[in-house]
């Protein structure tokens, strides 16, 4: 019994010791612990509350200083500025003249090629770009930036593609005025040992569009750093990227990736020699090879056996698709292709090359789409990467396609988004801004001229929070003399005219026909602006109208039948997709590969890749688009055939959105009157008309470099079309009656 | 506590039958434990905070009461700025090292007060109020260490602010005396008005060697791109005038110049604006009849009226920012914080933050030349980008401009982010003004991206212990062509899953996984045998849909990746009556939910729905054994700002057999229950993010008047 009771006493009195100690001991540990803070970062002593009033930095009566004024007119001084600053302190202000682009806009001149020139593939496919897009002017008394047809793209002196002469060649240019508003494309520069980025001729005041140029060199808001690009690169359209899908967990196989040479010795040879320390041959997969030159051998180190041996273990490609990061360190030169390889690979690039300026680093946050390391923290970056959150994986890698894309995959869009950053410094503070370069669609299809605020371009209403408006512009293009009461065109007036959401009708005039009275126009409750076409062509019918208000345009022709109910549906399923085409009639196109190109069908199949502008919505900045943005030779082949408007602005609109248009559903008897019927019918039974429409397809096609068609096998309906209820429960219940 | 507690109720059982020895023993160590308890905490508590004290109450001193500091006239001057310097080549970042917070730790050095041989000190104001308040703003923030040896950047309390007040070559013997000075390596300054007369440099003058400056009017010449911080001029009026914001919106006047002192270039060229446009334009300059000092500095005039300075500036649309003598001005801070747009002419000027800040949402740009044509560019600009601008102006003056301490921690987090750029701020973070940021999405699948139909989705099904219906379903689901794999999440923990060789025989995978709690959520865990990105989530019971129905749903799945797309769709109304959210199951025209009985969507809402669901929604859910697809519904219009899309025409989702959604649906209580849901998720979401659509998708051909066995999916809506 005793030594039950003891032995309960000492349990208990245990329990109140542990008790206690663990009352009391809490906060020890706690107390260690704002030791430990205090040798970390002790909150201690802070800067000391003065008691005195202090004096301000800057008395009242000075916080504008006069002193200056009197001395010196306001443009002397900017004058003598620009004078101090020149050559490698050159700056728009200084070494630019702007005045030569306030006349014709933003026009780019190419030097005609002199005969017996070489010109490289790749600066073969700059100039043809710049030829090929809507900056192009012949003209050189038009132009606001100069382009050389001498071939400035390689100046590595142990190159063949080195052109020499070139000091001379450029001082005898007769427009060549000490380089100003000319723009120089250079991928290479400098050569072994030292790969200094000196062209080797003087540029004087013209600008350099160059690749792997380094901070110290770049200057700021006058040079463009451009990617390096190999001569394989596509001159248009380009390979989209790799990414199909978005995984998750975003994790791929690899952590980290890399296979390159090791140039042992030499200019930027420190980081990729010092790559082994990070290879871990599991997730982390740093490959060097030693082989390179003839006389690698002479260099050798006491790594080089096991590097090569790991090197040819590996497939490149194979690594590439399968890891979640590539790194991208600096080769002789700042730049090297593994960037663009990464980027398209939607293998999230992180990038070793210090002092480089990034492409296009003026307008692109590459912080969205990679991980901007330091050579000097090397043994961080698989812990730097391995921090990263799964969140910011799957940005990350979604904005390298999204950049890949837009800005690097072809020569074509290189070139020209380097022109547009040019041109949006010529705009000043008309020039886009960053949201309009880092979001979808990009830079390239969002033309500031169009407007300066964001919530007018269909992309942005969800960045910025808003809706676009609820009202829309009807446009009908009128082809037929106005003869009888009973004209289809009449009909349609009266019927959009009733949409609650109707603002305005614009009847577009393109007939021969002087317009009719005021008074032939049926009275709508919605004003009809009557516009008669200038040149009477297919293409004014999407002219931008500074009289279309609103973010809707509703594109119709004369003969289109469509009930209220018909219009209020496409419209509230618009405000859904503000960025597309919604419509009725649906077309398609295929493959034909019997004739290797493109076929285009009317008949009804199960998917669909246009709706045609005969009835859809659309938002007016496509109308702008079209009419800024496409080359004349397009639109004037439109204009000629006075057909295939509609497959260009389809054409066009997937372009930016890259996806198929929404097809709404209709009454039965509109199809048939597309089918035949009305003025419409001659142009839609010609068997000519159809084959127009083939070779359209094919003309745009090779224009748009790829084909931005993407079919869609879905058409939306009324919640309740066709459903086995009431039919007074259906808000569109027209749509279904006969 | 306990231990006293133990005691009484146990003790008087015990004690009365212990020996005396024993008990006093007893007593004798209790009482030990008692008074070692009481002493404890006593020394945890009431010590301690004496201790403390002296840390944590500030330290009230006198600026007189820094040591003085003779610079003798030999003391070394370090080189003048070198313009080459970039973060790679003249800063040390091995002193910031790797750091989990990834955040710099700053060292401010103690306030000395430096003088040159015969006592005269090197700066003629001291240490300022402003540079006083930034520093007291840097110590106080987590940025801070008094550690000098573990900081990666030294701030000097050496007062630069104003260049007029110091005697160069003096300060910057002062700067190369610091202890840690190194070339000026990881060293900042803040320096405001830079340069002085006659041709004002527009960088500070004093030779600095490598430092960074983080200066005031800096233009592109002498700006380092990617090194130095370009900030605003500090206006104190910030700080003495406090202007409520208003809302944006057109103004009395279209164009105000306040500054007083403009080249009389420009005061010409705006006198001639200002008679073109008469009123629109309001063109104030000092009041010459005032006296100097603070009450000048309140007032402007224009033809002898006296006008309110900064109150004025709220009466404009638009507020002219010339340059002056230096590039940066304190009126853009005045200007900024009225809500005015500023119109900024001042060429080759850095505009603050311009590393971080989109200046062109909050202001417009245009050359000195282009002065005469402001008028007119002005006017192209569209009224609601204006009430943007004005909006941005003010809220750029709120987060940067407002204050020392605003200036200053903008600046260290601008300098974090270079070190860190992994871990930068965002441009939605640094540029979206709270408005925005509460109402615009930011869609995480935001890559326009049609998947190819390949890889096929996942299908998902909850069960708990309806075997029977269950393999019904399974077997009709393997009829799908896309199907890549069958899940089964067994959420029975009292019954184990049939054996293998009972299941349906199908062509794809099927795994069955069983939890370890019978709650809903687990039909939305991402699960690693989900190989897929489409998920396609369905009940035990829905044995109606058709194979076409479900391929066909997979199909609108892919063209709308971040949408939930499903098939029985549901509504939310505005009840008028009792004020709420009231849930909506009747053949309505529009839907803002589909029902994940039987829906596809992506596998990241999965994650999104485990890991990142708001508030306690998660819990709410179990606890109620309903509502987890309106959850999922408000989760992902939520996050992607897009409704749903429902497919195919409405069926009674009815079986004969069993009591399907639709079925349990009826009932009034669960109706209830679910618009409670709605109420109660929409007031932790702190909004109703669900959006109303009148749409469904169905396959092009559907119901047109086409041979059946020529669609694709001709088995659409049967019942």
């Amino acid at each position: 019994m005793q030594a039950k009771k003891r032995y309960l006493i000492l349990v208990s009195a245990g329990a109140c010791l542990v008790l206690l100690l663990f009352l009391g001991g809490l906060p020890v540990p706690a107390s260690r612990r704002s030791q430990v803070q205090r040798d970390g970062h002790r909150p201690g002593p802070r800067w000391p509350r003065f008691l005195e009033h202090l004096q301000p930095f800057v008395p009242w009566d000075q916080t504008e200083s006069e002193g200056y004024i009197a001395h010196m007119s306001a443009r002397q001084k900017r004058d003598a500025s620009s004078g101090l600053n020149q050559g490698r302190r050159c700056r728009m202000d200084s070494c630019f003249d702007f005045s030569l682009c306030a006349k014709n806009g933003f026009k780019v001149y190419v030097y005609p090629q002199q005969k017996g020139d070489k010109i490289s593939e790749s600066y073969q496919s700059i100039l043809a770009s710049i030829e090929g897009s809507r900056f192009y002017t012949s003209d050189p008394g038009q132009a606001c930036l100069f382009v050389l047809s001498l071939d400035t793209l390689d100046r590595d002196q142990l190159s063949p593609q080195y052109v020499h002469n070139l000091k001379a060649k450029v001082q005898s240019l007769s427009l060549w005025n000490g380089g100003r508003n000319h723009l120089i494309f250079n991928l290479y520069s400098g050569t072994w040992p030292d790969y200094t980025e000196d062209l080797g001729f003087d540029i004087g005041q013209a600008m350099l569009a160059k690749a792997s140029i380094s901070m110290e060199n770049f200057r700021p808001n006058f040079d463009v750093s451009i990617p390096l690009f190999s001569k394989d690169h596509p001159r248009t359209g380009g390979e989209r990227g790799f990414l199909k899908y978005n995984s998750i967990p975003p994790f791929r196989k690899y952590m980290l990736v890399f296979k390159g040479k090791r140039y042992l010795t030499g200019i930027g040879s420190d980081t990729r020699n010092a790559l082994y320390h990070v290879h871990n041959s599991e997730d982390v997969v740093l490959l060097t090879t030693c082989k390179h030159g003839k006389d690698w051998q002479k260099h050798k180190d006491a790594r080089c056996d096991t590097d090569n041996a790991e090197y040819d273990k590996y497939e490149y490609k194979e690594m590439l698709h399968n890891s979640t990061f590539c790194l991208v360190p600096r080769g002789r030169r700042l730049g090297s292709f593994r960037f663009l390889e990464a980027l398209q690979a939607a293998c999230i690039p992180v990038m070793l090359s210090n002092g480089w300026e990034l492409p296009f680093s003026e307008v692109i946050d590459w912080n969205t789409a990679a991980v901007i390391g330091d050579e000097r923290l090397l043994l961080q970056i698989p812990s730097t990467t391995r921090s990263i959150h799964q969140d910011k994986i799957l940005s990350l890698r979604q904005q390298t396609q999204f950049l890949w894309e837009a800005y690097f995959s072809s020569v074509e869009k290189i070139v020209l988004t380097t022109l547009e950053i040019i041109h949006d410094r010529v705009l000043q503070h008309m020039g886009r801004s960053s949201l309009m370069w880092n979001n979808h669609p990009g830079g390239l299809f969002t033309l500031p001229q169009y407007s300066s605020y964001l919530g007018h371009f269909p992309f942005f209403y969800a960045p910025l929070g808003i809706k676009p408006q609820a009202k829309f512009t009807a446009v009908i293009h009128a082809v037929s003399p106005l003869v009888s009461q009973s004209q289809p065109i009449l009909k349609l007036l009266v019927a959009v005219a009733k949409s609650p959401y109707c603002a305005q009708i614009i009847v577009l005039w393109n007939c021969d026909k002087p317009l009719p009275a005021k008074h032939r126009w049926p009275a709508t409750s919605q004003p009809i602006i009557v516009i008669e076409g200038e040149s009477k062509v297919m293409s004014s019918r999407f002219v931008p109208y500074s009289s279309i208000l609103t973010d809707a345009v509703l594109s119709l022709d004369e003969d289109t039948v469509l009930s209220t109910t018909e219009v209020d549906f496409a419209f509230t399923v618009w405000q859904s997709f503000p960025e597309r085409i919604v419509g009725y009639p649906a077309r398609s196109h295929f493959w034909d590969a019997n004739k290797e190109r493109w076929g285009y069908t009317s008949k009804w199949t199960n998917d669909y890749s246009m709706v045609l502008t005969g009835a859809a919505f659309y938002h007016r900045y496509y109308n702008y688009l079209y009419t800024n943005y496409l080359p004349a030779s397009l639109k004037s082949m439109v204009d000629q055939l006075s057909n295939c408007e509609d497959i260009l602005m389809n054409f066009l609109v997937s372009a930016v959105t890259k996806m198929p248009p929404i097809k709404v559903t209709q009454k039965k008897q509109y199809k048939e009157t597309m089918m035949g019927q009305t003025t419409r019918a001659s142009r839609w039974a010609d068997p000519d008309h159809f084959a127009q429409r083939q070779t359209c397809m094919n003309k745009f096609a090779s224009w748009f470099g790829t084909m931005p068609l993407v079919h869609s096998q879905m058409r939306l309906d009324p919640i309740l079309f066709k459903d086995q209820v009431s039919i007074l429960r259906k808000k569109y219940r027209d749509i279904e009656r006969l | 506590m306990c231990a006293s507690v133990k005691y009484s109720s146990r003790g008087p059982a015990l004690i009365p039958r212990m020996k005396t020895k024993h008990r006093i023993y007893y007593i004798t160590l209790f009482s030990v434990v008692l008074l070692g308890l009481i002493a404890t905490g006593m020394f945890q508590f009431w010590p301690h905070s004496i201790e403390s004290s002296p840390e944590w109450t500030l330290d009230r001193r006198s600026v007189h009461d820094a040591p003085l500091v003779k610079l003798p006239v030999s003391s070394p001057i370090p080189e003048r700025g070198d313009l080459s310097c970039r973060m790679h080549t003249c800063f040390d970042v091995y002193r910031c090292g790797y750091n989990p917070k990834n955040r710099i730790k700053v060292y401010i050095y103690p306030l000395q007060r430096f003088v040159d041989e015969v006592g005269v000190p090197i700066s003629s104001t001291g240490l300022s109020r402003e540079y006083n308040d930034l520093l007291s703003a840097i110590s106080d923030s987590d940025f801070y260490t008094d550690d000098v040896t573990r900081a990666c950047l030294f701030v000097p309390s050496i007062d630069v602010l104003n260049q007029n007040s110091l005697r160069i070559r003096e300060t910057a013997q002062a700067l190369a005396m610091l202890p840690r000075w190194d070339k000026g390596m990881n060293h900042l300054l803040f320096n405001m008005l830079p340069g002085g007369p006659p041709d004002y440099n527009t960088a500070l003058d004093v030779p600095r060697d490598r430092a960074l400056l983080a200066g005031g009017g800096f233009s592109t010449w002498t700006y380092r791109q990617g090194y130095d911080v370009s900030i605003p001029v500090y206006s104190p009026l910030s700080a003495e005038v406090d202007l409520p914001e208003k809302q944006p919106g057109p103004r009395r006047y279209f164009i105000l110049s306040s500054q007083t002192a403009i080249h009389r270039e420009y005061r010409t060229e705006l006198e001639r604006l200002k008679e073109e446009n008469g009123e629109a334009l309001l063109l104030l300059d000092k009041c010459s009849n005032l006296s100097q000092g603070m009450a000048s500095a309140r007032k402007r005039c224009y033809k002898g009226q006296v006008y309110d300075y900064p109150q004025i500036l709220q009466e404009s649309s638009f507020c002219v920012v010339l340059r002056g003598a230096r590039l940066g001005q304190a009126t853009l801070s005045d200007v900024l914080q009225a809500g005015c747009v500023p119109v900024i002419m001042a060429d080759s000027y850095i505009l603050p933050f311009s590393e971080v800040l989109d200046w062109k949402r909050a202001s417009v740009v245009i050359p000195e030349e282009k002065l005469p044509e402001m008028y007119t560019i002005l006017k192209s600009i569209p009224h609601r980008q204006v009430e943007e601008m004005q909006r941005q102006a003010r809220w750029f003056w709120e987060a940067y401009f407002r204050s020392m301490k605003a200036i200053g921690l903008t600046t260290l987090q601008i300098i974090n982010d270079r070190i860190y750029p992994y871990a930068a701020r965002t441009y939605e973070e640094w540029n979206n003004p709270p408005v925005v940021k509460w109402s615009s999405v930011s869609n995480p699948l935001f890559l326009p991206l049609i998947p190819p139909r390949s890889p096929g989705f996942t299908a998902v099904v909850l069960t708990y212990d309806r075997v029977e219906s269950l393999f019904r379903v399974i077997t009709e689901i393997s009829k799908v062509p896309s199907l890549a794999k069958l899940l089964v999440v067994w959420n029975n923990q009292n019954k184990s899953p049939p054996e293998e060789s009972l299941w349906p025989k199908i062509a794809v995978p099927l795994r069955v996984v069983r939890t370890k709690e019978n709650k809903l959520s687990n039909r939305f865990f991402p699960f690693d045998e989900i190989e897929t990105e489409a998920v396609l989530a369905i009940d035990d019971d829905i044995i109606m849909l058709t194979s076409d129905e479900l391929q066909f749903g997979y199909e609108v799945w892919r063209e709308f990746p971040d949408r939930l797309v499903g098939y029985p769709g549901r509504l939310h109304l505005w009840d008028h009556e009792m004020g709420k959210w009231k849930y909506e199951s009747e053949w309505t025209n529009e839907v803002s939910m589909v029902l994940t009985g039987a829906a596809f969507y992506h596998k990241y809402f999965n994650y999104l729905y485990t890991y990142k669901m708001p508030g306690d929604i998660k819990n709410w859910v179990d606890a109620h054994m309903n509502c987890e697809d309106i959850a999922m519904n408000f989760l992902v219009a939520n996050i992607t700002g897009k409704a749903p899309i429902k497919v195919t025409p409405r069926k009674k989702f009815k079986c004969p057999e069993c009591t399907a959604i639709d079925g349990l649906s009826l009932d009034q209580t669960h109706m209830v229950e679910r618009s409670e849901c709605i109420n109660k998720f929409a007031s932790v979401f702190g909004t109703m993010p669900l959006k109303v659509v009148e749409h469904r998708a169905d396959p092009v051909l559907y119901k047109d008047d086409f041979p059946e066995k020529l669609k694709s999916f001709p088995n659409i809506g049967s019942l």
